[in-house]
């Protein structure tokens, strides 16, 4: 899928409801900046964002996430009912691994899904889909 | 063994897989009348009561609803919903509350009307689309399109990745499986599969085809857990707990710390503890197969193969009928009956093989069987051991 076509199917996805600790992490997104959480106490990085630090219950800030990452695993979607997605199939699931040790699901965009492969390098490209939501999708790696 | 140590003397089903004239809360109720006519006991006997309600809309039967249409006058309650695994929950929380005096006998029930209200939407839709924004973790997932069969389909993958199980083995699990649908009157496939018709099935979300997804039927069940001191006045002989513990590692799917490994890797541990038994000593197993892939983890994690070597273990033959611990020996959520949540069938067909009950699909000299279930997306692993006698 072509960041345009991805770019195309916005509209039809289910976007996210921004909440008092996850509005920040997608206006980011819109304006173009991946973010994450992390724990001012034990140096933690977070996904998704929460209230709490995980690992030590403190309190977490935000950084600006590296944007890169390796592919953990991932599924072909052959076969989606919900007419937002129907007319999209075979698209990429995956789930994304950053360099910050955190994961995320995604769709890998910018590839053949025959040419996915785990392990590979990726980096991500984000999407504004309403004016408080940006999407992170991923795509192979430059170089 | 005690006067209060925990044990099931009733089951019973709904009719299933396809019942278009029965809505959600009669499957609860058909299946209780079976299980107390199985027991001999009555509705008035009944002072603990569980069942998670399903969340499939639009039905009305969680706990406090259901306890009203039965009328129960419970003293006890659990409307624990941890997915398909909660009944498996539901033995360890029930075990401990007549142990400790809180009732003295269980009503445990579940019951769906998926298909015929739903069709098979449940695996192959995504769970939140269209216009309306989505609260909580699922906005973390909704908006790339994912569907329960792709979850455990990133399991598979990086199972595949990590130690080279493949294809071939996971279907040899749908095949075996099947095989005892055969035997089964009320299964919703019954006919022979081999290898190739799994391989060649249509892919649904890679490497997972048709046939090892789970099918989508209508159905319910019911079991009663009492006193092994009242089961003596009752006919027939009782199936005792032997060990039950639960144990969750995420529920959102992107949340699963390991994708080749659950927390039954846990529960399993505590559970056998309990019981006093291992793995090798079990005589036939029922677990949760939403998927092949599924049964795949809670074998090597409940210590039957090692991590890693479950795709070798399939292969040896060793669940099929007539092997060393045959699984689903009711034909299973693969080919038999999958109501949305399959946990309370996994009890109900231990107790049918512990009583020497199964017919056909009779394991011999059948005196322990572990129940395993699964509920959410490889999320909350609860497991039972079973056993025809009491722990010495």
């Amino acid at each position: 899928m072509s960041i345009d076509a991805v770019a195309a199917t916005l509209g039809r996805r289910a976007l996210p409801n921004p909440d008092h600790v996850s509005g920040h992490y997608w206006q980011s997104a819109a304006d173009g900046r991946l973010v994450l959480q992390r724990c001012t106490a034990c140096g933690a990085h977070q996904f998704y964002p929460r209230s709490l630090c995980t690992s030590c219950a403190g309190e977490t800030e935000w950084v600006e996430a590296s944007g890169r990452g390796a592919l953990h695993t991932y599924t072909v979607i052959r076969q989606n009912k919900s007419p937002a997605f129907a007319a999209l199939s075979p698209y990429v699931v995956g789930i994304v691994e950053l360099d910050e040790g955190v994961r995320m699901m995604t769709n890998v965009v910018e590839c053949e899904p025959g040419e996915v492969r785990i392990g590979m390098p990726l980096e991500v490209v984000l999407l504004r889909a309403a004016d408080d939501v940006g999407l992170p999708f991923w795509r192979p790696a430059a170089g | 063994m005690g006067a209060r140590d925990p044990v099931i003397v009733g089951v019973g089903w709904s009719d299933y897989p396809v019942t278009p004239e029965l809505d959600a809360m009669q499957h609860h109720a058909l299946a209780t009348r079976r299980a107390l006519e199985d027991c001999g006991l009555e509705l008035s006997d009944i002072d603990g009561f569980a069942t998670p309600g399903t969340g499939f809309s639009p039905n009305t039967d969680d706990a406090a609803n259901m306890a009203e249409y039965l009328r129960i006058d419970h003293r006890w309650i659990d409307g624990t919903m941890v997915g398909g695994s909660t009944f498996e929950f539901f033995v360890q929380h029930a075990a401990s509350a007549i142990r400790d005096r809180m009732c003295d006998t269980v009503l445990v029930t579940y019951g769906s009307d998926m298909l015929s209200r739903m069709g098979r939407m449940l695996g192959t839709s995504t769970f939140a689309s269209g216009t309306s924004r989505v609260n909580g973790p699922s906005a973390y997932e909704a908006p790339w399109g994912n569907v329960l069969a792709g979850a455990y389909a990133m399991a598979a993958n990086r199972h595949m990745y990590e130690y080279g199980t493949t294809s071939e083995q996971l279907a040899e699990i749908a095949v075996g499986v099947r095989e005892f649908a055969g035997l089964n009157p009320s299964a919703q496939y019954r006919d022979p599969i081999t290898v190739d018709d799994v391989l060649e099935s249509r892919m649904i979300a890679d490497p997972l085809h048709k046939l090892d997804c789970c099918v989508i039927s209508d159905g319910g069940g019911a079991f009663v857990m009492t006193t092994a001191e009242r089961a003596r006045d009752l006919p027939k002989k009782p199936v005792h707990v032997l060990g039950a513990a639960g144990a969750q590692s995420h529920w959102s799917i992107s949340q699963m710390p390991d994708f080749t490994t659950t927390a039954a890797a846990r529960c399993a541990p505590e559970a056998f503890g309990q019981a006093g038994v291992r793995p090798e000593d079990i005589d036939t197993l029922q677990i949760y197969d939403s998927f092949t892939i599924t049964v795949l983890l809670l074998l090597e994690d409940m210590g039957f193969c090692k991590k890693g070597e479950g795709g070798a273990f399939v292969e040896t033959g060793a669940l099929r009928r007539g092997g060393r611990v045959p699984l689903n020996t009711d034909g299973g959520g693969l080919s038999a009956c999958h109501p949305g949540m399959r946990g309370i069938f996994l009890i109900n067909e231990a107790v049918r093989q512990l009583r020497g009950e199964a017919g056909e699909a009779q394991v011999p000299d059948c005196e322990l069987a572990v129940a395993c279930g699964s509920g959410g997306m490889l999320s909350c692993i609860g497991t039972v051991v079973l056993g025809t006698e009491g722990r010495s």
